[in-house]
């Protein structure tokens, strides 16, 4: 079949001008955070390093991102093995409840997030432990959770359960069997399970404006609640760290997926 | 039936009922050891969802110590009732928006070499890892009166004034569309990857002219991908917050606004409940409708 050029042309301009829709305000970000203005003018009239100087010089700031890392780690520390253990049960469950409950496990990533936040600040209000650490962290991993058991899930799927059963009948337990065995072959799941966990983490806004606030503010809330009164030029730079940080766990993941990909082939 | 089991299988082994009892023993100790991985992850989405859900609901009939439908009456009539139709209309437009602009991009990048499409993907995916919150922003300094997009339209002579555009419907639009692009391309890209190109080819050797071939084989074959991205898209823009409460100047009110403003602001938990409950009824019913086509799990999968 040979394509009509004009109709080809026509589709490859329009695609070229929608992806540049989508990729102008990620980009735009960046130049704007060097500028030396208040003024978001474009292009910045001259470059400076004083919006980072802002961030990095205001405790508050400070405090905040402090607080969303620290959350967002322990969440992916939660999350991980919860939800591998999850995925194995889920994989390994015979009873129609188990693929039932599943459901139940992908309930954070159906219900809208803000009856989420609604509902986490109930439960929390009631045994008191609004703008808590430990609140915030239980509250990232519960929405981390459905990331960790698809990306595994689909892996187990395909993993050759042969291989485990051969190491427990050379009378390795099941644990052993499990992480000596299994859990190298599904590393790259695990990994790609656990940035997702933590890039959610780094994101969250909607729970967070409803149950951090005070000493555990985190770095989105406070973002947002600026944002509700002014276009501040400090939250350029921040968005700027905020996206080097995303696309570098990006970029670990497709690394350690393009590694699964030539250990396959070599299998083929 | 006894007698002809009997025939085929040996008799020592039908004397022998311990052999499947064990085995079904086994099954359920299996299970049961299963459920206990799984007790953790359930146990921290009961506590904070399933539960909540389930109080909000029952709050949402109960009034000084009664029941009552008081709460769901306010909905179906005055400004509740606005605010979920201005929540449909906006969804069904960025909905709407996003299939445009998503399907030429999931098809040039299902009809190109492999680089190229990785190369076009890339673009697609890089904002869709972007925080929203970062996007949001993006697009509240484009779309401000001294912003990008003004003195772009100022310079072309197109307008004398800079325009409003941001805080009003047109920037929640134009911002939610961005933010929501990438889920719709990527499930229409699933789809259309797998259909073969012997296909559009056949249609055209049996004398079909492309734009024929194209509604007749390719769409069709497409539809999976639509309805998958249409379902994400669509249900996301229901519940999305954070883009019209920042985007929107405080004028169109949305259903997550009114639910976050009776629980932050008037402390009024029954009138949060009932619209919280009526707006999760329609995204379950929106998604089982979906599951009835596709399978639920891939749309789920997406991100």
């Amino acid at each position: 079949m040979k394509p009509n050029p004009l109709a080809r042309g026509l589709l490859v301009a329009s695609v070229v001008l929608i992806l540049a829709f989508l990729m102008i305000p990620v980009i735009i970000v960046v130049p704007l955070s060097f500028s030396d203005t208040r003024f978001m003018t474009f292009p910045p009239p001259a470059l400076s390093l004083r919006w980072y100087a802002a961030f990095f010089g205001n405790p508050d700031w400070l405090a905040a991102a402090r607080t969303t890392l620290t959350a967002s780690f322990l969440a992916t520390a939660i999350a991980t093995p919860v939800g591998v253990a999850a995925a194995y049960a889920i994989e390994h469950g015979t009873h129609a409840w188990i693929r039932r409950l599943r459901t139940v496990l992908m309930l954070p990533l159906m219900v809208p997030i803000i009856i989420v936040a609604v509902g986490v600040f109930f439960v929390y209000s009631k045994f008191d432990y609004v703008n808590t650490l430990g609140g915030l962290i239980l509250a990232d991993t519960m929405l981390g959770l459905p990331y960790v058991v698809i990306s595994v899930g689909a892996d187990l799927r395909s993993f050759d359960h042969a291989q485990e059963m051969a190491a427990r009948s050379l009378g390795m337990n099941r644990l052993r069997s499990f992480l000596t065995v299994t859990l190298p072959q599904i590393r790259s799941s695990v990994i790609s399970g656990a940035v997702f966990v933590f890039i959610q983490a780094l994101d969250e806004t909607v729970v967070a404006l409803f149950v951090s606030g005070g000493p555990n503010q985190t770095l989105t809330r406070r973002m947002f609640v600026t944002l509700r009164d002014e276009i501040d030029p400090t939250i350029a730079a921040i968005s700027t760290m905020l996206t080097a940080l995303t696309l570098t766990l990006v970029l670990i993941v497709v690394i350690s997926r393009r590694g699964r990909g030539i250990a396959e082939g070599a299998r083929v | 039936m006894m007698t002809t089991a009997r025939g085929i299988v040996p008799e020592y082994e039908l004397t022998r009922p311990s052999v499947t009892d064990a085995a079904r023993r086994y099954q359920r100790r299996e299970d049961r050891a299963m459920l206990y991985l799984m007790a953790p992850a359930l146990a921290v989405v009961v506590v904070l969802l399933v539960v909540p859900l389930a109080w909000l609901s029952w709050q949402s009939i109960r009034q000084d110590g009664g029941f009552t439908f008081a709460n769901y009456r306010r909905i179906f009539s005055g400004t509740y009732l606005d605010t979920f139709l201005l929540t449909f209309k906006l969804s069904a437009i960025v909905t709407g928006v996003t299939l445009l602009l998503g399907y030429p991009v999931a098809y040039l990048a299902a009809s190109v070499r492999p680089k190229l499409a990785a190369l076009i993907l890339g673009m697609v995916i890089l904002p869709f890892w972007t925080s929203v919150l970062v996007r949001t922003y993006a697009w509240l300094v484009l779309l401000q009166r001294t912003g990008i997009v003004n003195k772009v339209l100022l310079a072309s002579g197109l307008v004398d004034q800079p325009v409003r555009l941001a805080y009003n419907e047109f920037g929640t639009i134009i911002a939610m569309v961005h933010i929501l692009l990438p889920f719709m391309v990527l499930p229409l890209y699933s789809a259309m990857q797998k259909i073969p190109a012997s296909m559009s080819q056949a249609a055209a050797s049996l004398g079909a002219s492309p734009v024929h071939a194209f509604l007749r084989v390719f769409l069709p074959l497409s539809m999976g991908g639509v309805v998958a991205g249409v379902t994400l898209v669509f249900v996301l823009c229901l519940g999305f917050y954070i883009t019209p409460e920042l985007m929107g100047g405080g004028k169109s009110i949305m259903v997550s606004m009114v639910v976050s403003r009776n629980v932050e602001i008037y402390n009024s938990w029954g009138a949060a409940s009932s619209v919280s409950v009526v707006l999760l009824l329609c995204v379950f019913a929106i998604f089982y409708a979906a599951s009835r086509v596709i399978p639920l799990d891939k749309t789920l999968g997406a991100k």
